[in-house]
């Protein structure tokens, strides 16, 4: 016993420090909110109609220098979703669209970034929309803008892989299964690369 | 009574009627127009479904189509004179009614363009462009604007309003013409040969 305490203490202080060396290193590394966003264009009829998420967030671990030890967590809040008119905004929480009473958040967690050279990466990862966790690739472009870098692509999904719209919204005759998300965030800390 | 001369309340006689494509497009726009507003009002009340959008879509494609052969038919009627009234209607009718039927006819052409341009300015302005029977995508001409786009929308449903009250005017009064003066007046737009 009098030997376990100060061992455990010992770990424990051990476990802190390199806990917040660890967490210094990625608080540098921020998601900047009021200059970013995630925009989604979905086809109806062939009619291009544009929405976008309003809240989100990240945890990034990168270095431009090592793609392949990076680690990003997105995480989206899916009832800030907007078509900017308020008919479809009221439809999109319900249960054939995104359910967001069950489903509140979509998330991508990345496995592995390559760095396609010329500031250009590619994130493959687990994309989680509505409980349905697919693969994803995700071609992310990095600019540097200031102190802050710009991290933009665009991704094409199929929506009904992830079982938004369903029933009557199924016919990919009314909505087309593809919808292309294009995202642009600005991030603090990333370094140059 | 000189009998080689037509009675003066006969039919109207083959060249006192419209050409056979003046007839043929009022028809045409006048089948339309009366679906399209039935349309349009059905729609609006739906509640947000496939079959909303569908409408909605189909609405607007139609609306398209009746500028486009309104533009044709202007086009038509500014190059080929229509028949004049027969004298023996000019003669009966009172100059306010000469007016009236002026003035209908300058704004209901007028409608035939102001109604679908606004809906056309609407769909722009609330963000849905309009894609021609879902391929051919058509210029916006206002910026994607919610305020706009609400300051817009009564615009439409009142120029469209407008164009229904005057074309019921304008089918009461032809009616007249038919029924209670018989002047033969409509056999000038009468489908078929003459």
């Amino acid at each position: 016993m009098n030997s376990f305490f100060p061992t455990t203490i010992g770990a424990t202080v051990l476990a802190l420090l390199a806990s917040m060396g660890a967490s210094t290193a990625q608080a540098d590394q921020k998601l900047l909110p009021a200059q970013s966003e995630i925009t989604f264009v979905s086809k109806q009829m062939g009619v291009p109609v544009e929405g976008r998420f309003k809240k989100f967030d990240a945890q990034i671990t990168f270095d431009p220098a090592k793609p392949q030890t990076s680690k990003i967590a997105f995480t989206i809040d899916i009832s800030s979703v907007t078509l900017g008119s308020p008919e479809p905004d009221a439809e999109l929480p319900k249960a054939p669209w995104f359910n967001t009473a069950k489903f509140p958040q979509a998330t991508f967690q990345s496995n592995s970034v390559k760095g396609l050279g010329g500031g250009k990466f590619e994130v493959l990862g687990k994309l989680t929309i509505k409980g349905n966790a697919l693969d994803a690739v995700i071609p992310v472009t990095l600019v540097q803008t200031g102190p802050n870098t710009t991290a933009s692509g665009v991704l094409t999904i199929k929506r009904l892989a992830y079982k938004i719209g369903e029933n009557e919204w199924a016919d990919t005759a009314m909505v087309a299964d593809d919808v292309q998300v294009k995202f642009k965030l600005a991030l603090s800390g990333v370094g140059k690369f | 009574m000189n009998i080689d001369k037509p009675p003066a309340m006969n039919p109207v006689s083959a060249s006192r009627r419209y050409h056979g494509f003046a007839i043929a497009m009022h028809w045409i726009l006048a089948i339309a127009l009366v679906g399209i507003f039935i349309l349009g009002h059905y729609m609006a009340d739906l509640p947000f479904s496939p079959l909303r959008l569908k409408l909605y879509n189909w609405h607007k494609w139609a609306g398209i189509t009746i500028l486009i052969l309104s533009a044709v038919r202007l086009a038509w009627r500014a190059t080929h004179r229509p028949p004049p009234l027969p004298q023996a209607v000019t003669v009966a009718m009172p100059g306010w009614q000469t007016q009236a039927y002026r003035s209908t006819h300058i704004v209901m052409y007028s409608l035939f363009f102001i109604a679908p341009l606004i809906g056309w300015a609407y769909s722009s302005a609330a963000g849905f462009p309009i894609v021609l029977f879902g391929v051919m995508p058509l210029p916006d001409f206002v910026s994607v604007s919610k305020p706009l786009a609400d300051l817009i929308k009564p615009w439409h449903e009142l120029s469209a309003n407008t164009l229904a009250a005057l074309v019921v005017v304008h089918a009461a009064a032809a009616l007249k013409h038919q029924f209670i003066d018989k002047d033969g007046l409509l056999d000038r737009m009468r489908p078929g040969r003459s």
